[in-house]
């Protein structure tokens, strides 16, 4: 059911990663302005705006969750915001490296795209308490599913209110104005994205696979050694069952 | 602050995509393990199942010489 097209699409997100990387460190050229540091951008970028569409992705599967009350959107929603903490991880490490190489310090509180993107992170990162909280699967998929359309409607409110924000040292890339990238970094860039897209699809894919697996699995076990024999169900942030 | 010269930027460049690598590759290795708790735990349940159709192919065999 979650596993179709599995392999075509790890293959893919194989080739492309290491295609992106390839392109990344031997086609497109060093910065004029930052040098060999710059490579950072064609991963932490790409990374940053995967994870915070997995989050409205997250908020969107929810809403068709409210809508129709089908548990597999609510799996999906809880798996699209688990993978999107997991690479926010990645955009906050990534990023303070490369802070540290540009601007001599790791983090920079006046800056608004850092705190704000720390804010998206931070609040996201209360999803998962939230759901452990709450002991009934009903209410718990209720809850989160409102939880993750707020918290995916904040994503590009918070975009536009650092768009509108003076930076301060932080560039704003993919701007109206912003567009002097050479064709080699942009053909470079949009290639990384595109592999980045592939492999949280893939990721995305595979966990929800794997839940879904388990929650056969558990099932199966009920329905043969009964609900008393199998023990109770330990309290559990994942959607237990569809 | 000025470009940093390749061999100070290097060791950034190379944390960052390590970083990252790491970050993959530690979401891979638990979800490895995940499936191989659901893959003993079907071993498991099979066994159990074998387990019982024997028992009631013994069951009704015991039956039939009674």
């Amino acid at each position: 059911m979650f596993a179709r097209g599995l392999r075509t699409l790890s293959i893919a997100s194989v080739v492309l990663i290491t295609g992106a990387f390839a392109l990344v460190f031997l086609y497109a050229p060093n910065d004029a302005d930052q040098g060999f540091v710059q490579k950072i951008f064609y991963l932490h970028v790409p990374l940053a705006i995967v994870a915070l569409g997995g989050f409205v992705a997250g908020g969107v599967w929810a809403v068709r969750y409210l809508q129709t009350g089908d548990r597999g959107h609510d799996l999906r929603s809880y798996v699209a915001i688990h993978l999107s903490l997991i690479l926010g991880l990645g955009v906050l490490a990534t990023g303070a490296i490369w802070a540290k190489a540009s601007w001599g310090a790791w983090w920079v509180w006046d800056e608004p795209t850092l705190v704000s993107f720390l804010i998206v992170f931070l609040l996201f990162a209360c999803y998962q308490p939230l759901r452990f909280s709450i002991d009934d699967p009903e209410r718990q998929a209720r809850y989160a599913a409102v939880f993750a359309i707020i918290g995916g409607a904040f994503v590009p409110l918070n975009f536009l209110a650092v768009r509108l924000a003076s930076a301060l040292i932080h560039p704003r890339v993919l701007s109206t104005t912003g567009g002097s990238m050479p064709g080699s970094m942009r053909l470079t860039f949009l290639i990384s994205l595109v592999a980045m897209v592939c492999l949280f699809v893939t990721l995305w894919k595979y966990e929800l696979a794997s839940k879904h697996a388990s929650m056969r699995l558990r099932a199966l076990k009920r329905a043969l050694a009964g609900d008393e024999a199998a023990g109770p169900l330990a309290r559990t942030a994942a959607p237990t069952q569809l | 602050m000025p470009a940093l010269p390749l061999d100070d930027a290097g060791p950034y460049v190379a944390g960052a995509y390590l970083v990252f690598l790491a970050l993959i590759l530690i979401y891979v290795a638990i979800m490895a393990s995940k499936l191989a708790r659901i893959e003993r735990e079907l071993v498991e349940l099979a066994d159990s199942v074998q387990r019982r159709s024997e028992a009631a192919r013994e069951e009704e065999a015991e039956a039939v010489r009674r």
